[in-house]
């Protein structure tokens, strides 16, 4: 069943889900990078909330004005109209009173969605069954989506690309470095409004799919899980895009697989677990890779303590730098010095004389930052550099017996 | 001697102001009611290095970010080159404080090298080749040419303020303004930053620091500008900055003996 899902092979509906929460996931993902870069993800919490007065009054209008209150473009543009109040009331608040963000966010989640239930349920009591579809917007549903609708999210989504195309270099400036953005003369403000701009329209364009209340987690998640594994901010930005494409393609295939499976809940799982896989497994920034870097780092400490040890003639009483140099053949059980042994303490301990020659010699500024107290000097300078150190060091080491 | 100090500053105004790198006047700024900086009026002399000095919370930096714009002043002008700032930003290069920035940001060194040449670069222009060779260029004089690759999370305090500075250097601006560029950073970056800042002011370009050493003030620059909230005292380092004017902006800050011996310092 799954297989047929990630095929395409499960009929025109879960067709038309899967390709637009695909969509999506990528729109969502390349725009939400530069929210957590500039570190305001939450912001979009704020600003997906705020959706539902608008999604509401819409409703409301078009009804009164004697249309379909179903129609999504309506729904639509009253959400990012409400959503714009919103995110200008942030502002306001941050710029204009003494709270900060965090508090502002809050304030203005709340009472945006707490008004916006109040009208779900002023609607629910006017005209009985045209409603239908109104609570949809809360968590997503994908049951009746149409061509149109899945139009709607390949332009909004396209545009939003489009957009960030052009503005990505103001766009990671600002991130980056906001006062020197500004003394450049960008226009600082005018960016983040853009920016939020942007996150509004994915939002927005993703109120069918996720829904308002977890569109927030294919804004964040994405970007989170692209950052473990690279350092560098564009190539963040294109798989963090990836992840959110995967994220909701794999997911409206899995809720299609299956009857009464949620699409928008089980994409936020989906791309949970690609995080997940992600904080574990990176190679740099991952959990498991920085475990075992401590452990092998530990190890390593030892071993060269014990070296340094053994070429001082210093007895060795921890049982792990024991058991490794003996591991290696440098010391027996008891801890005396093998022959291999002694001469890798007497490199040992003129590598630490060479390395304080490096470090205190200001042209060798790029290796002397290398050093950790292991690292082999032979793998930062040449043979010729660190014989010329060997010349201002003078005479050979002995290793006392 | 206040008013000494400032007739000094006036008369410097008045030969430079035409084309003055940065002038400022009147330049109030406030963070809620109490003002971190009130009234101050500065010329900087072009082709000097100007070290901009005062105790802590004085408002030099302030002073510097309100010029600019990065924090909006209350009132005040500034002109840049004679003309309205906004006009002359590409030739203005600021470099900010360390401690400004996420250093765990995502890029590498040669990137944010890169940012200088921002405005070279437009929105859409592609990278190339002369691009890199240039940001090369610009880490090698401040001694960080080996860095290019690294991540900007692996450099220590010193080696960031480089970084900054290169970022700046890209820019071939004419006048440079940095924040605070020794505070924190080891004696070699202290050393090759005063280099490549001698060979700003050797180039013809003007240089303009925020300092809070004042023990090397006469060693590094030419020019001082004296704050305290509000001007103190502005001009050649040994008119402007005295036993007097020390005294009149740091108050009962500084103890006698350090004043007696800056003083003996400056000659």
């Amino acid at each position: 069943m799954l297989s047929d899902a990630l095929l395409l092979q499960l009929g025109y509906n879960a067709t038309l889900v899967a390709i637009g929460a695909a969509l999506l996931g990528v729109s969502a993902g390349v725009t939400g990078t530069f929210l957590f870069l500039r570190k305001r993800a939450l912001v979009s919490d704020a600003i997906s909330h705020a959706t539902l007065p608008g999604v509401c009054i819409a409703f409301m209008v078009m009804v009164a004005l004697g249309g379909d209150g179903r129609n999504l473009i309506g729904l639509l543009l009253g959400s990012a109209l409400s959503a714009w109040v919103g995110l200008l009331c942030l502002n306001w608040l941050t710029r204009h009173t003494r709270l900060a963000e965090d508090a502002a966010i809050g304030s203005v989640l709340s009472v945006f969605f707490g008004f916006g239930v109040v009208l779900l349920t002023v609607i629910q009591t006017m005209g009985v069954g045209r409603q239908a579809g109104l609570e949809g917007f809360l968590l997503g549903s994908t049951a009746g989506m149409l061509w149109a609708d899945a139009m709607i999210i390949a332009i909004g989504g396209g545009a939003t690309l489009l957009l960030i195309l052009l503005l990505r270099r103001p766009m990671t400036l600002v991130s980056f470095d906001p006062e020197y953005a500004a003394a450049r003369g960008l226009p600082v403000a005018r960016i983040d409004l853009a920016m939020m701009g942007l996150v509004m329209a994915v939002t927005v364009v993703g109120l069918k799919i996720v829904g308002l209340i977890l569109i927030v987690a294919l804004l964040i998640i994405p970007p989170v899980t692209a950052r473990f594994w690279t350092e560098r901010s564009d190539r963040v930005v294109l798989l963090s895009g990836l992840v959110g494409g995967v994220s909701g393609f794999v997911g409206a295939a899995i809720s299609a697989s299956a009857p009464n499976l949620p699409t928008g809940p089980i994409i936020v799982l989906v791309s949970f677990a690609l995080f997940a896989l992600s904080m574990l497994l990176a190679p740099n920034r991952g959990v498991l890779a920085a475990i075992l870097k401590h452990l092998r780092f530990q190890r390593r400490v030892h071993l060269r303590q014990g070296l340094l040890a053994l070429a001082q003639g210093q007895p060795i009483y921890e049982r792990l730098t024991l058991r490794l140099l003996s591991r290696a053949g440098f010391a027996r059980a008891d801890g005396v010095a093998t022959e291999l042994g002694r001469a890798r303490a007497a490199k040992a301990l003129r590598d630490e004389k060479r390395w304080e020659v490096v470090r205190a010699d200001q042209s060798h500024e790029a290796a002397a930052a290398l050093y950790d107290g292991l690292r082999d000097i032979e793998t930062v300078l040449t043979k010729d550099q660190i014989a010329d150190i060997d010349r201002r060091i003078g005479g050979p080491q002995e290793v006392p017996a | 001697m206040l008013e000494l100090a400032s007739v000094n500053g006036i008369a410097n105004a008045d030969e430079a102001l035409g084309d003055s790198p940065l002038a400022i006047r009147g330049l109030t700024v406030s963070y809620g009611q109490k003002p971190a900086v009130f009234s101050v009026d500065m010329t900087v002399q072009a082709g000097a290095m100007t070290a901009i000095i005062g105790p802590n919370g004085a408002g030099k930096s302030t002073m510097l970010k309100a010029a600019l714009g990065i924090v909006k002043p209350l009132s005040g002008q500034v002109t840049a080159f004679g003309k309205p700032l906004e006009d002359q930003r590409a030739r203005i290069a600021y470099v900010p404080q360390r401690a400004s920035v996420d250093w765990d940001f995502p890029t590498r060194v040669i990137d944010v090298v890169l940012m200088g040449l921002y405005r070279e670069l437009g929105l859409l222009g592609r990278l190339r080749g002369r691009h890199k060779a240039k940001a090369m260029e610009c880490l090698n004089r401040v001694g960080m040419r080996d860095f290019a690759d690294r991540q900007i999370g692996q450099l220590s305090g010193g080696q960031q303020q480089r970084v900054f500075l290169a970022r700046s250097l890209a820019q071939d601006a004419d006048l440079y303004l940095l924040d605070e560029p020794f505070a924190g950073v080891d004696a070699a970056t202290e050393k090759a930053i005063i280099a490549v800042l001698k060979s700003l002011k050797d180039a013809g370009k003007t240089v303009v620091v925020v300092h809070h050493d004042l023990a090397t003030v006469t060693d590094y620059f030419d020019h001082v500008f004296l704050i305290n909230t509000r001007k103190v005292a502005e001009g050649p380092v040994d008119t402007a900055f005295t036993a007097e004017t020390l005294q009149a902006a740091y108050g009962g800050r500084l103890a006698t003996a350090q004043i007696d011996q800056l003083s003996r310092a400056v000659g």
